[in-house]
C-alpha cells in the first residue's frame, strides 16, 4: 500500500489517531461516557468490516450478518453462565459457532441470487432470534446479564476500560489489514470477478460457490468474534442485538461508509453512531427557540432525519463518504 | 477422419415449443476451423450454450477428447480446455483489461484459495495475459477500465479472455458482431493466426469472414443441420441457398 498524501488518506490518519487518543482524553477530562461511545463504535465498526467483504467486495447482500453478533455474544454469555469463563475458550467457540452457522447458511443461500438471498439470509437470522426468545435457561427475551467478563488469566484484565478499548483498537486494526490483504489476493479476485460477472468467471473455469462460500464463512466468523467483544462490552447479550433492524444498521454502516474500501466501513460506523448520539440534541436544541418544550418530543424523531441523509449518499455519492474523500483529490 | 476433438451426437434442446436444437450431430477433428451459419433464431448460441455446459440439454451427448462432457459443469468443461467467447460481450466492466484476462489466468494456474500475496503484482499470472492481450491487438489498452474501451476493443478483449485459459478449443459465438470493416478485418487477421495452433468452432455471420476462414462449414436452420461441407459445396448447395445465402443476399442487396 502506499501512503500518498491524499485528502482520503489524511482523515484515514486523523481518524485512526483520534480512536487511539479517546482513552486520553477520557482520563484528561474524567469523561468515561465517550471510552463507551467508541469502543461501541470501534466493535460495530469491526462488524461492518466483515460484512464489507461479503457485501463490498463479493456483492453478497446478506441481510442477516448480525446474526453473528448474537451468536458470538451468546456465546460468551452462555459459557459465563455455566462456568466457563475464560476467553480462551470463549472467544474460539464464539468464532467457530459463528463460522459453522455461516457454513450452513451460505451453502444454502449461495446458489441463489438477489432478492433471494436477502430474503433467504434475513430468514435465518430471524430464526435465530426467536431460538434467543425461546432460550429460557438463558433469559429468554430479556436476555441474560453477563457477570464477568472474558478472562485472560495474566494476560489482559478486560474489566479495565482502557485495557478492553485498546484490545477492540487492535482487533479493529488487524481486521481491516486482514481483509485488505485477502481482497487483493488470489482469493479476492475471485470474489470480486463473481460479484462483477460470476458467469463469466464460471466461463473461464472458476467454481465460485466455493470462494463465494469461504468468504460468507470468514465475515460470519469474523462477525462472531466482534459479538463476543460486544457482549464483554455491555455485560449483557440479548435477541435484540441480533435482530434484524441491527443486521440493517451494519449494512448502512457499510454503504454510508463506502463499499469495497478498507476504511469505509468503519468511517460509516463512526458516521452512523455519532449521528445517532448528535442528531437527537442537534435537532433539541435548534428547534427549542421556535417550539419550546416540544423541541424534547421532536428529537424522538431524530430517524426522520437520518433516513433521507443515508438516501442522498445512496443516490448521490455511490462510493459512500470514503468515495467522497476519494474524488476530492481529482475534483 | 483425423483425431475427432468434439463429437456431438443426436443433441436436442427444446424451448416450450420451440427446437432450439434438432438432433444435431456433428464431428469436430482436431486442428479444423469448423464454421457455423444460419439465420437469426436458428439456433446456434443455444448450441455453444450446450457445448459449455450452461444450457443442459434435453437429449442427446457431448464427448469432448473422447469423454463425455454431456453432464460437466461450466467451469470443469474450461478446466478440460473448452473455452467459449460470448454473443453479447460479458466481461468484468469495473476492472482494467489486463486484470480481466488475468483472471482468466488465474483460473488456469492452479486453486486460488492463496489469501496473501496481491494477485496483481504476481509475474506468472501478468505474463500470459498481456500475451493473450498482444495476441488480440490491445497491448497497449491493459490499464484501462474495461468499461472505457470501444465495442471493437470489447469483442477483441472477449476472444483474449477466452485464449488465456489455454483452451484446446475456442467457441466462438459472432466475434464480429457490430464491428466496423477494419477491426473486422483485423479480427479475421487473429482468427487466422489462431487457427493454426487451435480447433475452433466459429459461430459467424460475416459470410466473406465465414468463406475466408473456415475448413468446413455447417448450415443450421430452425435447429437444424440442414448441410455440411467444405465451402465449396456449401456455396454451391441449392438447399442453403434458398434457405440462407440468398436471404442474406437480398438482405445486403
Ligand atoms: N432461454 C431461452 N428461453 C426460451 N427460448 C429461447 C431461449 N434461448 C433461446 N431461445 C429460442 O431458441 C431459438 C434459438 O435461439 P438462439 O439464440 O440459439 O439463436 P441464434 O442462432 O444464436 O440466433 P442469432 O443469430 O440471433 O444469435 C430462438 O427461437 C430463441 O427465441
Ligand atoms: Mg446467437
Amino acid at each position: 500500500m502506499t501512503a500518498a498524501l491524499t485528502p482520503r488518506n489524511v482523515v484515514i490518519a486523523v481518524l485512526m489517531l483520534l480512536l487511539a487518543a479517546v482513552p486520553v482524553y477520557a482520563a484528561v477530562t474524567a469523561n468515561t461516557f465517550l471510552v463507551t461511545l467508541f469502543t461501541r463504535v470501534i466493535i460495530l465498526g469491526m462488524a461492518a468490516t466483515s460484512l464489507n467483504l461479503i457485501l463490498g467486495y463479493g456483492g453478497m447482500v446478506s441481510f442477516g450478518h448480525a446474526v453473528y453478533l448474537g451468536i458470538g455474544g451468546y456465546a460468551v454469555g452462555i459459557l459465563a453462565q455455566e462456568g466457563a469463563s475464560s476467553g480462551f475458550v470463549q472467544w474460539p467457540v464464539a468464532i467457530l459457532v459463528s463460522a459453522l452457522f455461516a457454513l450452513l447458511v451460505g451453502a444454502l443461500s449461495l446458489r441463489t441470487r438477489g432478492v433471494y438471498f436477502i430474503m433467504i439470509t434475513l430468514a435465518f437470522a430471524q430464526l435465530v432470534y426467536y431460538f434467543g426468545v425461546g432460550l429460557d435457561r438463558y433469559g429468554a427475551d430479556d436476555g441474560l446479564t453477563i457477570g464477568r467478563r472474558s478472562q485472560f488469566a495474566g494476560l489482559l484484565n478486560l474489566s479495565d476500560r482502557t485495557q478492553f478499548y485498546y484490545l477492540c483498537l487492535a482487533l479493529l486494526v488487524v481486521t481491516i489489514y486482514l481483509i485488505a490483504r485477502l481482497v487483493n489476493s488470489r482469493f479476492g479476485m475471485v470474489i470480486q470477478g463473481a460479484r462483477s460477472n460470476d458467469r463469466r468467471m464460471r466461463a473461464i473455469g472458476f467454481p465460485t460457490f466455493r470462494y463465494r462460500l469461504t468468504a460468507f464463512v470468514i465475515a460470519g466468523a469474523i462477525c462472531g468474534l466482534a459479538g463476543a467483544l460486544l457482549a464483554n462490552h455491555t455485560g449483557f447479550i440479548s435477541p435484540a442485538t441480533m435482530h434484524w433492524t441491527r443486521s440493517g444498521d451494519l449494512i448502512v454502516m457499510v454503504v454510508l461508509g463506502g463499499m469495497a474500501s478498507s476504511f469505509g466501513p468503519l468511517i460509516g460506523a463512526v458516521a452512523l453512531l455519532s449521528l445517532e448520539e448528535a442528531l437527537p440534541v442537534l435537532i433539541r436544541v435548534s428547534a427549542s427557540p421556535m417550539f419550546g418544550d416540544a423541541a424534547v418530543r421532536m428529537a424522538e424523531y431524530w430517524q426522520i432525519v437520518l433516513g433521507p441523509l443515508f438516501l442522498l449518499v445512496v443516490l448521490f455519492a455511490r462510493g459512500g463518504i470514503d468515495g467522497l474523500l476519494a474524488g476530492v483529490r481529482r475534483g | 477422419m483425423a483425431d475427432p476433438l468434439l463429437e456431438i451426437e443426436a443433441l436436442t434442446k427444446r424451448f416450450g415449443g420451440v427446437i432450439a436444437s434438432d438432433a444435431i450431430s456433428l464431428c469436430v477433428p482436431k486442428g479444423e476451423l469448423h464454421a457455423i451459419i444460419g439465420p437469426n433464431g436458428a439456433g446456434k448460441t443455444t448450441l455453444i450454450g450446450q457445448l459449455a455446459g450452461e444450457i443442459a440439454p434435453d437429449g442427446g451427448r457431448i464427448r469432448f477428447e473422447g469423454r463425455d462432457v454431456t453432464a460437466l459443469s461450466v467451469d470443469r468443461r474450461s478446466q478440460l480446455g473448452l473455452a467459449r467467447s460470448f454473443q453479447i460481450t460479458s466481461l468484468f466492466l469495473d476492472f482494467t483489461a489486463l486484470d480481466n484476462v488475468a483472471l482468466a489466468v488465474q483460473a488456469h494456474a492452479g486453486h486460488s484459495f492463496r489469501f496473501w500475496r496481491n494477485a496483481r503484482r504476481e509475474v506468472e499470472l501478468r505474463t500470459p495475459a498481456r500475451a493473450a492481450l498482444a495476441r488480440v491487438g490491445l497491448a497497449a489498452r491493459e490499464d484501462v477500465i474495461v468499461s472505457n474501451l470501444s465495442h471493437g476493443e470489447h469483442r477483441q478483449l472477449e476472444i483474449a479472455m477466452a485464449l488465456a485459459t489455454t483452451p484446446r478449443m475456442l467457441l466462438l459465438d459472432e466475434p464480429m458482431a457490430g464491428m466496423g470493416p477494419d477491426e473486422s478485418a483485423r479480427m479475421v487477421k487473429t482468427l487466422r493466426e489462431l487457427k493454426r495452433g487451435l480447433t475452433i468452432l466459429l459461430i459467424e455471420h460475416d459470410m466473406e469472414a465465414v468463406f475466408a476462414l473456415a475448413d468446413r462449414i455447417t448450415v443450421l436452420v430452425y435447429g437444424r443441420i440442414i448441410a455440411s461441407g467444405p465451402p465449396e459445396a456449401i456455396r454451391a448447395n441449392a438447399e442453403v441457398r434458398q434457405a440462407y445465402l440468398g436471404e442474406q443476399e437480398d438482405r445486403h442487396g
